[in-house]
């Protein structure tokens, strides 16, 4: 139900600078989603051309220093260019209409953290046409490679940081004053849906570490540039000072990537099961404790720098921890299916999808916690299994799952369900058969990041590369369905799925240009 | 001594090695552990979702239930997987402690990660006595480039492997010369990150003796994944028999030094020693790849004067890739590389540099 309020309900401006100043939460939400899509397509290519390299052993496509810009490019633009700004964008496509706000708290600001972004990634890519070429030292860039020994172009990717951190940063205020401060009257924390409750933490989360990946990176700019020494032996500093500032932001910028990720699954499984999601509140409280947990754990991707006993075995049982929390996640979302009355829409598929093979992701990274079992493990294929597993078909596919589920409410349309089941098991295939046997290459004792090797890693790379192309290609069938959806299609209703519970079902489809300029009063519906 | 590399290649298919140390067993063992608790819970916690998709499905006229939180299913599924956690923690960490239980060790090798490649020193208490040599890649350019049939150790061959005896303890003394390494033999599991500035140890006891691989497992920059490691462990007679050829090699090069050598000589070592220890970066032409690694042919301190273009070579220049090899080759090979480089690709200047002269600057008589 919706109350109009004529004043109110101008639509956007017309033309090509709508978007150039839109303050609207719907709009931006928008922006923020396609820009990561093209990120999406960018950061695919590079890794197409890193499989298409290792689809044989020896050098065929690229020389060993551009496969290195490849792999780093690659990992950057997916961090940071893909996966955080899609989550972004489902957040100011939803937190009002979940929490029954107008718009975003601080709608110029929210502008801003937008457009700041195209100019950062505009001028990282650039620097793969600089002299010396592209940051060819690892998305992790350790020192002294990237400092002492990085391309002149560093500091263009520094500056580009600085950049993407400043956006993220003004994003994650603006969505913890939104939701605490925007809610609607009688909607309190604990009735808010697990959406809008992950990417609370979630912000915290970015306030907290984007500050101390933007001091690393100053402090490397100042090794490069004024003569300092902070990760320098030479000169007194200390290489591995740089890995635990590094991590003390990149642990919790994993759990960034993952948090909301629980939060879109939390929703879309109750609706398709029919029942309400199982949990709500250790949910919550599993949300906390894992955001906790991040910070105190960095030193697990660090257990073979030389940490005494006693430092390593801290960090053991630490990190073992988090799976406790994990699992509590993964059983209430098995609970929530158990004696549910469950349909299969696509959204669903990618939400089971996800539970399935993000827990294989999270038990391949309670292996990586053993200590002793890690230093076999480190630096392997292994590694980048696990990681791929919770990130692809984890992150990305709690993103494709919110797309499916929340596009017709954005475009008053639905989706092809069959051309959408089919992107799914293309993808379902296409990854399990890119990622599945980098377990066996890692266990085998291929090393990561590199442009060629032996002679007995070459089957399980051969089929790796065919996935990676089945997966990438099918994506391109992902477009077509969001452009198709676009321009038409069934309507959809105003609940759309029969089992949705929450504020945005109460508003037409499409969700009216402006929604909630009335604060809603029935709330009891409103996590599901 | 092959067959023993070929065994150990094959149950290198799938799974992690076993390994031929006790602790490479047990690490082994551990994984085992941790990974059979993985898949029962998989196969739990998947199980339970399969049946719950086949049976509580709207096709089949499944009614949903109103159930949405049970505490003590709560507590349980939290105190479960804490068991489990403690029934792995308990033999991680003592194998944990079996690995960092720095007992006195029979030899000690320094192992110095060195953009791309590894040096090893036997150390000594007696200077003259101890061994030091490069360890690279020995993988022909042609395999790499397909311009040949790539050979069984593609990429995991070195030149001249370390070697090592069996049933000694043997410590790993790990460092660096520029970025961070990493020396891993997954034989031995043994993985240690090389920081240029810090030493850290490492140690193992081999049982079997075997040629055993591995490869640099931390990125380093361009050539990271041409950067392998090859150990012979070999019976102690062996190992001394080695040694002291070793040592009798040194010598022999030491009195080659003080001899006069003809410029064709000098030519002929230097581009061997050229491509084996600079074309990595300077490339064979002499061109580099600017901005990073510069060109050699016809600029710079190769067409310049003599002692400007040796102390690079002796000295590296520090914050660059540019290494020190004063430390890396001996005095013939710098000698011979010095004239090389400034008579190749049509630098043509004439002169050359003594191997004699390259050890009076390296023994402090410079100047
Ligand atoms: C790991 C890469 C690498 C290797 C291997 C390497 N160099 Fe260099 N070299 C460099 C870099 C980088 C510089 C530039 C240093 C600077 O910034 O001045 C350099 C500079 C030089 C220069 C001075 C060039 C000039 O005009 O300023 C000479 C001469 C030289 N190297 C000779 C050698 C010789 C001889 C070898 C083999 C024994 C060798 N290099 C091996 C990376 C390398
Ligand atoms: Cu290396």
């Amino acid at each position: 139900m919706i109350t109009e309020h004529p004043h109110d309900s101008h639509g956007p401006d017309k033309g090509l600078m709508r978007w150039v100043v839109t303050t609207n939460h719907k709009d931006i939400g928008t922006l923020y989603l396609w820009f990561s899509f093209l990120m999406f397509l960018t950061g695919g290519v590079m890794a197409l051309i890193i499989r298409s390299e290792l689809f044989q052993p020896g050098l065929q496509l690229v020389q060993p220093e551009s496969f290195n810009q490849m792999t780093t490019m690659h990992g950057l633009i997916m961090v940071f260019g893909a996966v955080m700004p899609a989550f972004v964008g489902l957040a100011n496509w939803l937190i009002p209409m979940m929490v029954g706000a107008p718009d975003m708290a601080m709608p110029r600001m929210n502008n801003f953290s937008f457009w700041i972004l195209p100019f950062a990634f505009g001028l990282l890519l650039s620097s793969l046409f600089m002299e010396g070429g592209a940051p060819n030292f690892g998305w992790t860039f350790y020192a002294p490679l990237s400092t002492d020994f990085g391309p002149p172009s560093t500091t263009f990717f520094i500056f580009g940081v600085h950049m993407m951190g400043i956006s993220s940063i003004m994003g994650s205020i603006n969505i913890i004053v939104t939701i605490l401060n925007l809610r609607a009257p009688g909607m309190t924390l604990m009735k808010m849906p697990l959406f809008v409750w992950t990417w609370l933490i979630t912000a915290y989360l970015l306030i907290a570490v984007m500050p101390v990946l933007a001091g690393v990176v100053t402090m490397m700019l100042m090794d490069i540039h004024f003569n300092t020494a902070f990760f320098s032996a030479g000169g007194g500093g200390d290489p591995v000072l740089f890995q635990h500032i590094f991590w003390f932001f990149g642990h919790p910028e994993v759990y960034i990537m993952i948090l909301p990720a629980f939060g879109v699954v939390s929703a879309i499984i109750p609706t398709f099961a029919r029942k309400r999601l199982f949990g709500y509140e250790s949910m919550v409280y599993a949300t906390s404790s894992i955001a906790f947990l991040s910070f105190i754990v960095w030193a697990h991707h660090m257990f073979t720098v030389g940490i005494p006993i006693a430092g390593e075995l801290y960090f053991m049982y630490a990190t073992m921890l988090i799976a406790v929390p994990t699992g509590v996640k993964v059983f209430n979302w098995v609970a929530t299916m158990w004696q549910g009355s469950m349909t299969f829409e696509t959204p669903m598929l990618f939400a089971i999808a996800f539970v399935v093979l993000f827990t294989i992701g999270g038990l391949s990274g309670l292996m990586l916690s053993i200590v002793p079992a890690d230093f076999q493990y480190h630096d392997t294929y292994f590694v980048v299994a696990h990681f791929h597993y919770v990130l692809v078909p984890g992150s990305v596919f709690s993103v494709m799952a919110a797309v499916y589920y929340w596009l017709p409410k954005w475009t008053g349309n639905m989706y092809d369900e069959a051309l959408g089941k089919t992107h799914f098991w293309l993808s379902f295939i296409g990854i399990n058969i890119t990622f599945f046997p980098q377990h066996f290459s890692g266990l085998a004792g291929m090393p990561r990041r590199i442009p060629d090797y032996a002679l007995q890693f070459a089957d399980f790379n051969m089929i790796s590369s065919c996935g990676a192309f089945l997966f990438g290609f099918s994506q391109l069938l992902f477009l077509f369905i969001i452009i198709k959806t676009i321009r038409g299609g069934e309507k959809a209703t105003e609940q759309v799925w029969e089992g949705a519970h929450g504020l945005e079902w109460t508003l037409p489809s499409p969700a009216p240009y402006h929604t909630f300029a009335t604060p809603p009063s029935d709330l009891n519906d409103a996590h599901g | 001594m092959l067959l023993g590399g070929n065994a150990a290649m094959a149950d290198w298919a799938v799974n992690m090695t076993q390994g031929v140390t006790e602790i490479s067993r047990q690490v082994y063992d551990l994984h085992m552990i941790i990974f059979i608790l993985c898949v029962v819970i998989g196969i739990v916690v998947f199980g339970a979702m399969m049946v719950s998709m086949i049976l509580h499905r709207k096709s089949r006229g499944a009614v949903p239930a109103t159930f949405h939180e049970n505490t003590k299913l709560e507590y349980l599924w939290t105190v479960i997987p804490i068991v489990i956690l403690v029934v792995m923690a308990l033999p991680a960490t003592s194998t944990l402690q079996d690995m960092y239980d720095a007992g006195e060790s029979d030899i000690d090798i320094e192992v110095r990660g060195i953009q791309w490649k590894w040096q090893y020193t036997y150390l000594n208490d007696d200077p003259a006595k101890e061994v030091r040599f490069v360890s690279s890649l020995s993988t022909p350019r042609d395999e790499i480039e397909n311009r040949a049939t790539k050979n069984e150790f593609y990429l995991v061959e070195v030149d001249e492997p370390m070697v090592i005896p069996i049933n000694k303890r043997v410590r790993f003394l790990i460092t660096s010369e520029d970025v961070i390494h990493a020396w891993w033999v997954p034989a031995f599991a043994v993985k240690k990150d090389a920081i240029p500035g810090f030493i850290h140890e490492s140690w193992t006891i081999v049982d079997e003796p075997g040629i055993y691989r591995g490869q640099c497992a931390e990125l380093c920059g361009k050539d990271h994944g041409f950067m392998p490691i090859e150990v012979h462990a070999v019976s102690e007679e062996d190992y001394e028999i080695w040694l002291a050829e070793k040592q009798e090699a040194a010598r022999v090069v030491y009195e080659t030094i003080g001899k006069e050598w003809t410029f064709e000589e000098l030519m002929a070592t230097g581009e061997t020693v050229y491509q084996q220890s600079c074309a990595a970066c300077h490339q064979l032409n002499g061109e580099g790849i600017p901005p990073v690694f510069p060109s050699l042919k016809g600029q710079g301190l190769a067409v310049g004067p003599i002692a400007a273009h040796t102390d690079i070579i002796l000295n590296g220049k520090a914050g660059t890739a540019m290494q020190a090899f004063g430390t890396q080759l001996n005095p013939a090979q710098l000698a011979a590389v010095i004239t090389y480089e400034r008579n190749a690709w049509g630098n043509n200047l004439g002169d050359h540099i003594q191997p004699s002269r390259i050890n009076e600057i390296l023994s402090g008589g410079a100047q």
